[in-house]
């Protein structure tokens, strides 16, 4: 106990009253002015409470569609995603569930399909809209950081698959489907202009420009995109996990002749 | 059209290193067992950075992190991770972890050490080509707000910047060119309007470019520099009860959000 003025938190997000005999239990939780379990509870469905904690309004009906749509595409990479790998790397050694969600977030938050690669994919549409042009511009011209940081610069146009070939079968379906609930905002373009951008950037689109699309749409900030896409993908990194670990170390690739120690 | 990635399927060729089952390691050349067995932890960590023995380096760096990134405070941002971790009964592991990834801090941590060795090649060679060195660092604070190396959160006088100079001193290791030139920074910007004063990013910085040393090299022998710190917060509220570090009740939260209740039909 201290007689010294308590240090606070300021939010716009959260508040709290407190129960009657228990100054540290919140009797009463309000997001942005909602009764969390007094009245949204059983009325907001899980991504119009994402969107609202995000944006702090509720969504649109087109808005929840569009963030529905997304989640459900990111909600599980696919077991050969780099960040599911990580996971499933975590699971097969017996490692503990929460290491595999932290591998799964911090290798899938890099320029390679990560978190950054929609950092920075929001830069380039908060930078380019839906200018062709512009984009044409930025692709081929990319700025540079005059200072070091802890990120590299990016060695691929953002939200483009640089080890791709052609435009994957379902990040097609997946635009296809978001440009059919929203037709006239960044995704529809994106979908336009899908194969304009893959002449310019020479690599076709990947899920992560599909994602700074809707997020770009649903206007959410370019720190708050990235933090939202890290979320999205951790459901399938935990099964994943899950399963393998179940499975062992025995029934999982080691790459046992895949090294080769070349000479100093 | 061959698919890019066909090459690297089942084939990833290094000179890095690699175990042999039941026989060896190998790390850069070097027979783990025969010929770096004597080698300290560090050394080893430098070795594996860098690919050469610099013991002395070596002896530089346990220093500076004995006396500057290990400190046990629970109130230090990535420390606090740890010590939250540990009064709700998480792992050691998990707590350290994830204390060491926040260190990847832009106010303080991974980011400034990084940035402040880079900002002094920057600067060095800026004044190779004729420039003075008070007018690229305004220009830097124009650009940029600040200078990584110099100025502090919470206080501006930084405690190891002594005890690290005279340790590195007596190592012979302070008279650099790049070490001067991280003081004779600090000391221009302490009599600026800013009034930052030299941290202990910036010294480090100094030393490791006399030493040779790159931004990105730098960045990764620091990457579990702070790790001294976290095990002894992390402890700490494990020995306590469950839940009893800082608790916050619920009137710490200043709400500044919409203040009409809203109801969700």
């Amino acid at each position: 106990m201290t007689d010294k003025k308590t240090e606070t938190i300021t939010t716009k997000i959260w508040n709290e009253t407190p129960e009657p005999d228990n100054p540290f239990a919140a009797a009463a939780c309000y997001c942005a002015g909602y009764d969390v379990y007094g009245d949204l509870l059983g009325k907001a469905s899980y991504i119009e409470y994402l969107f609202l904690l995000f944006k702090l309004e509720r969504p649109t009906e087109t808005q929840a569609k569009l963030l529905e749509g997304l989640a459900v595409a990111l909600a599980n990479p696919g077991i050969r995603d780099h960040s599911v790998r990580a996971a499933m790397n975590a699971g097969v050694g017996g490692s503990t569930n929460a290491s595999a969600l932290m591998a799964a977030v911090a290798v899938g938050a890099g320029n390679l399909n990560g978190g950054r690669e929609i950092y920075v994919g929001m830069e380039y549409w908060n930078q380019c809209g839906a200018r062709i042009d512009s984009w044409e511009n930025l692709i081929l011209n990319p700025s540079k950081c005059e200072r070091v940081s802890v990120w590299h610069e990016m060695e691929h146009p953002p939200g483009f698959d640089p080890n791709g070939v052609s435009c994957p079968t379902p990040v097609k379906q997946t635009l296809s489907h978001l440009a059919s609930i929203s037709s006239s905002g960044p995704i529809a373009w994106l979908h336009g202009n899908r194969e304009d951008l893959e002449k310019i950037t020479k690599i076709p689109l990947a899920m992560s420009g599909v994602a700074s699309a809707v997020f770009f749409e649903l206007g959410l900030g370019s720190d708050e995109a990235e933090m939202l896409y890290l979320l999205l993908r951790l459901p399938g990194a935990g099964v994943h996990a899950l399963e393998q670990k179940k499975r062992g170390v025995k029934y999982y690739p080691f790459f046992g002749d895949g090294l080769k120690l070349q000479d100093t | 059209m061959v698919a890019p990635l066909e090459q690297y399927e089942n084939n990833w060729e290094t000179r890095m290193g690699a175990w042999f089952p039941g026989e060896t390691v190998v790390l850069r050349g070097k027979d783990v067992f025969n010929e770096l067995s004597n080698s300290r932890w560090v050394e080893n960590l430098i070795y594996a950075v860098i690919g050469e023995h610099l013991p002395k380096l070596a002896r530089l760096l346990e220093a500076i992190w004995v006396m500057s990134t290990s400190y046990p405070d629970p109130r230090l941002w990535n420390n606090r991770i740890s010590s939250l971790g540990a009064t709700c009964r998480s792992t050691g592991v998990l707590g350290v972890a994830a204390s060491a990834a926040a260190s990847e801090a832009t106010v303080f941590g991974l980011q400034p050490i990084k940035s402040a060795l880079d900002f002094l090649y920057r600067l060095a060679n800026d004044m190779d080509g004729g420039s003075e060195m008070e007018d690229f660092i305004l220009r830097e604070l124009k650009k940029h707000r600040g200078v990584p190396g110099f100025g502090r959160p919470v206080v501006d006088h930084d405690e190891r910047i002594e005890p690290v100079l005279e340790f590195a001193k007596s190592m012979g290791m302070a008279d650099g060119f790049y070490t001067d030139l991280a003081l004779k920074v600090g000391n221009f910007l302490a009599q600026s309007r800013y009034k930052y004063q030299i941290n202990i990013a910036g010294l480090t910085a100094g030393l490791a470019a006399d030493q040779g040393i790159t931004p990105e090299q730098w960045y990764f022998i620091n990457t579990l520099c702070f790790c001294g710190g976290f095990l002894p917060c992390f402890i700490d509220a494990y020995d306590k009860p469950e839940g009893s570090f800082f608790p916050l009740r619920t009137d710490v939260i200043r709400y500044v959000g919409t203040q009409h209740k809203r109801s969700w039909e």
